[in-house]
């Protein structure tokens, strides 16, 4: 039983959160003939013991309702699979002649596109069955490769949305910030001219100050002036997606030379993210990054007073201002770091997989950033682990896609990530439908607050 | 008591002192852009302006300005508005009409520069297209301000206009009538909105979460789609589209008429549902039991108010009416269905509802602002080829934080919006 709390809160534990988490002691706790000291939120020492594993499954623990959700959003998806594979919703039409067939279609459709995506994003049998009869060793972790490489922007952007959701901020501007960034990289990328080592390190401060500037205004309005981040961050997002249009249309600006395209110079090989499998689909430096970027958050919001008044300011602005913690300085604070984790997703990507910047370069990073801090529970592991999942759906998407010849198209793991972060976020939903005992809880940490904040 | 009062102004102090400088100061910059950036920079040459459309009844000849001169008259118009603004107490009213005041000279003088010197800009059509630009935003702010009234956030909006353009689009293609593509719409709007008010009310989702969920659901979903039925056969997504009605006697007035009155059912929609919600949300006891539930929801209970009930129909009807706005975006403008048809819509009504102060006619005066900066965007790079068109695409959302930080500032929702009611 994983289910021993990610943070363990030395600075006094968080009121919203623990308030509103399905904290393992208050449930077992409600059941007779329990030892009335079992583990609370502090506890780490939780046996493993057989009964222990099978309360977990009964009552639902968190891990238990993750991986249900998983499941169950597997089981959701493939509905969607049968309901538009033509040969297999005939199939179903003859269901009550020849009830085997039905069933026999709908399992082959349904498993084979989901052990497909498992081949691609995973591992692939025919890759390890290859390595013994002397094939490349390297080809087995290429699926596992491309994961990370692809869940690195993710984790980036997810931890930028979830600091933000600390502070009690709903930072939907990370594609914003993410552009601000990615324009800085690819200027420093190409524009100057420094030894290796240096200029990597010179472009990857660039996209965080690049991002962190766009996050900062829009906590410095904020702060001065009262406006909704909400508000101002969508604005925000549009006005950089015009501005980088504008800079990669003009030849003085951020254009390519000789090119009619919206597309940038490559970034200069010495500002390149040095990668380990291979060409740049596959892992490299950046994926470092990211979880460096995600241990110095967890340090920051578990260890340090700015995280704990970060988390102060989250539960209540007018506490913590009661309480002499200056909140406009907060709010300013984390949105600059979180503008500067979003830029650091673009840095990753501009000098890691591709280097040309172009007007669609930014994608799905921003909005894929705040479902990935939902579903990371807005703290830094889950953010990391919500990230790798993401990423190996996004992988799997476009490989399935390929395998089934566009019979199962790759919008299905946008189907697939939203039910995974629709049941987790509603932990009670899935003890209902598995008939798991404890039906207590508001769900998934209180990360988002409303518009009063 | 006094004590607590004290210290709650004292919390709330340093926004409420610095509003009245910050909103004088935001008009004086306004003035003085327009002054430097438009006035000075505008082309040598009148701005044309065209009040009618070629062909109608009554032509109303050009009317023709010093682009420059009226620049700097509108400038120091809002100058002059910031400084009454500082020295002046104005009532809640006044600040209205002075925010409203200030963002039109803003406008016309943005308008004049832009069209100094070249042919004459056709208004006419610039309100037409701006009314078209604002339907899904007023229907979808009006969807977001039913639920948000009776306390549950939607930020799903977004994902019940694309579900709703999907249905329309697919069923008045597949049956052959607009009718029932419309009726389709609304339904799958308030498909998601059932669902929103399932996961949030009986299962006590956190409602942002909820929100941010279903559209990434609805933008799935419809890709999915999208490739499986409509790309691969074009008889799902035919492209029919609902014509113009033209109401008799009002369409022929001058000016007004081809703007408000010469438009298709989705129009008409509009009219209807925002009085309708405007009367019943402040002069009903249905309106009055709905904000008591937003604000106070176990002092509604304890009148024998129920809350969860009224929450829930709330939800629906507002999914409903974001479905129809949704419609609108296939079978009342292009026809066509295209992946992510809404486009941010979605998320800018729920800046028009916040910005609108979640009443009806703030969210009807926000989101036509933003519709017309929507539209300004598509049509002044045709007018004036030099401007580069990104620049201008800019200018709404500039115009949209500098209202919001300058004007505007701090907002209240209803107090009880997004917290879930549970019966103790």
């Amino acid at each position: 039983m994983s289910d021993v709390p990610v943070d363990p809160s030395p600075a006094g534990p968080d009121p919203a959160l623990a308030a509103a988490e399905p904290v393992p002691a208050t449930t077992v706790a409600t059941e007779p003939g329990q030892p009335s000291e079992t583990p609370g939120p502090a506890g780490s020492r939780v046996r493993l013991t057989g009964e222990v594993i099978i309360q977990a499954i009964t009552q639902g623990s968190s891990t238990v309702v993750t991986i249900l959700a998983i499941f169950l959003a597997l089981v959701v998806g493939g509905v969607l699979i049968v309901f538009s594979d033509p040969v297999v919703s005939r199939a179903w039409s003859s269901f009550f002649t020849v009830p085997g067939y039905t069933l026999s279609q709908t399992w082959d459709a349904v498993s084979f596109a989901y052990s497909q995506m498992f081949e691609g994003a995973i591992l692939n049998p025919s890759t390890v069955s290859a390595a013994f009869h002397g094939g490349s060793v390297a080809a087995i972790f290429y699926p596992l490769s491309s994961t990370c490489a692809q869940a690195t922007p993710l984790i980036l952007t997810g931890l930028s949305v979830a600091i933000a959701f600390r502070a009690g901020l709903f930072n939907i501007g990370a594609a914003g910030q993410w552009v601000g960034g990615a324009v800085v990289a690819t200027w420093l990328g190409f524009g100057v001219s420094l030894p290796p080592v240096i200029h990597v390190i010179v472009c990857v401060v660039g996209g965080f100050v690049g991002g962190a500037v766009i996050g900062w205004f829009v906590g410095l309005l904020k702060a001065r002036t009262g406006a909704h981040e909400v508000i101002v961050t969508i604005m925000l997002n549009y006005v950089m997606y015009d501005l980088l249009q504008y800079l990669l249309s003009h030849q003085t600006m951020l254009q390519a030379p000789h090119q009619n395209n919206e597309i940038a110079p490559s970034v200069a090989n010495s500002a390149n993210l040095a990668h380990v499998g291979g060409p740049p689909p596959q892992v490299g430096v950046g994926f470092l990054i990211a979880v460096a970027a995600a241990l110095a958050v967890a340090w920051l919001l578990s260890r340090t007073t700015t995280g704990f008044q970060f988390r102060t300011v989250g539960a209540s602005p007018s506490a913590a201002r009661t309480a002499g913690i200056n909140v406009e300085r907060s709010w300013i604070v984390v949105m600059l770091l979180a503008g500067g984790l979003a830029g650091l997703s673009a840095a990753t990507v501009i000098q890691g997989t591709n280097t040309q910047l172009t007007f669609n370069s930014y994608g799905t990073y921003g909005p894929d950033g705040i479902t990935v801090a939902l579903l990371g529970r807005a703290k830094p592991v889950g953010v990391v682990l919500a990230g790798l999942l993401f990423g190996a759906l996004h992988v799997g998407g476009t490989y399935v896609e390929a395998a089934t010849l566009g019979q199962v198209p790759a919008p299905i793991v946008q189907v697939l990530e939203g039910l995974i972060v629709l049941f987790v976020a509603a932990p009670a939903l899935i003890r209902a439908v598995f008939r798991l005992r404890a039906t207590r809880g508001t769900g998934m940490a209180a990360v988002a607050k409303g518009w009063n904040g | 008591m006094e004590r607590v009062t004290t210290l709650a102004a004292a919390v709330r102090a340093p926004l409420s002192t610095e509003r009245r400088y910050v909103a004088a100061g935001t008009f004086v910059v306004i003035g003085l852009i327009n002054i430097v950036v438009f006035g000075m920079l505008a082309h040598a040459g009148d701005a044309g302006f065209k009040l009618s459309q070629q062909g109608s009844g009554v032509q109303i000849p050009t009317i023709r300005v010093p682009a420059a001169s009226v620049c700097y008259v509108l400038g120091a118009a809002a100058i002059a508005l910031g400084i009454a603004r500082a020295t002046m107490p104005f009532s809640r009213l006044g600040k209205r009409l002075a925010i409203a005041s200030a963002l039109l000279c803003f406008l016309l003088s943005l308008l004049c520069w832009a069209d100094a010197g070249q042919i004459p800009l056709n208004l006419i059509n610039l309100g037409q297209n701006t009314i078209v630009q604002s339907i899904p935003l007023i229907l979808g702010a009006l969807a977001g301000l039913l639920c948000e009234r009776s306390g549950v956030i939607n930020i799903a909006i977004e994902g019940q206009l694309l579900f709703g353009a999907f249905t329309a689009a697919i069923v008045a293609s597949a049956f052959g009538g607009l009718w029932i593509g419309l009726v389709a719409g609304s339904l799958a709007g308030g498909l998601v909105g059932l669902v929103l008010a399932v996961l949030a009310i009986t299962f006590l989702m956190d409602q942002i979460v909820l929100g941010v969920v279903l559209n990434v659901l609805a933008l799935g979903m419809t890709n999915y789609l999208y490739d499986r039925l409509m790309s691969q056969n074009p008889n799902y997504n035919t492209g029919a589209a609902f014509g113009a009605i033209k109401i008799p006697g009002l369409a022929e007035i001058p000016v007004i008429g081809p703007i408000f009155f010469d438009s298709n059912i989705f129009l008409y929609i509009t009219y209807a549902a925002l009085i309708a919600i405007q009367v019943a949300l402040f002069h009903s006891r249905w309106g009055l039991r709905v904000r008591a539930v937003g604000e106070h929801p176990a002092a509604a209970d304890t009148v024998g108010i129920r809350v969860l009930r009224i929450r829930y129909r709330n939800v629906i009807l507002g999914g409903l009416i974001a479905g129809i706005g949704g419609a609108f975006l296939t079978i009342g403008s292009v026809g066509i269905f295209n992946q992510d048809i809404s486009s941010g819509f979605g998320y800018i009504a729920l800046a028009a509802l916040i910005f609108g102060r979640w009443t009806p006619l703030g969210s009807l005066a926000a989101a036509l602002l933003f519709g017309f900066c929507l539209e300004l965007a598509l049509v002044l790079p045709t007018v004036n080829p030099v401007l580069p068109a990104p620049i201008m695409d800019m200018a709404p959302y500039v115009a949209t934080i500098v209202a919001v930080a300058g004007l505007v500032g701090k907002v209240r929702a209803p107090k009880a919006d997004g917290q879930p009611y549970v019966k103790s």
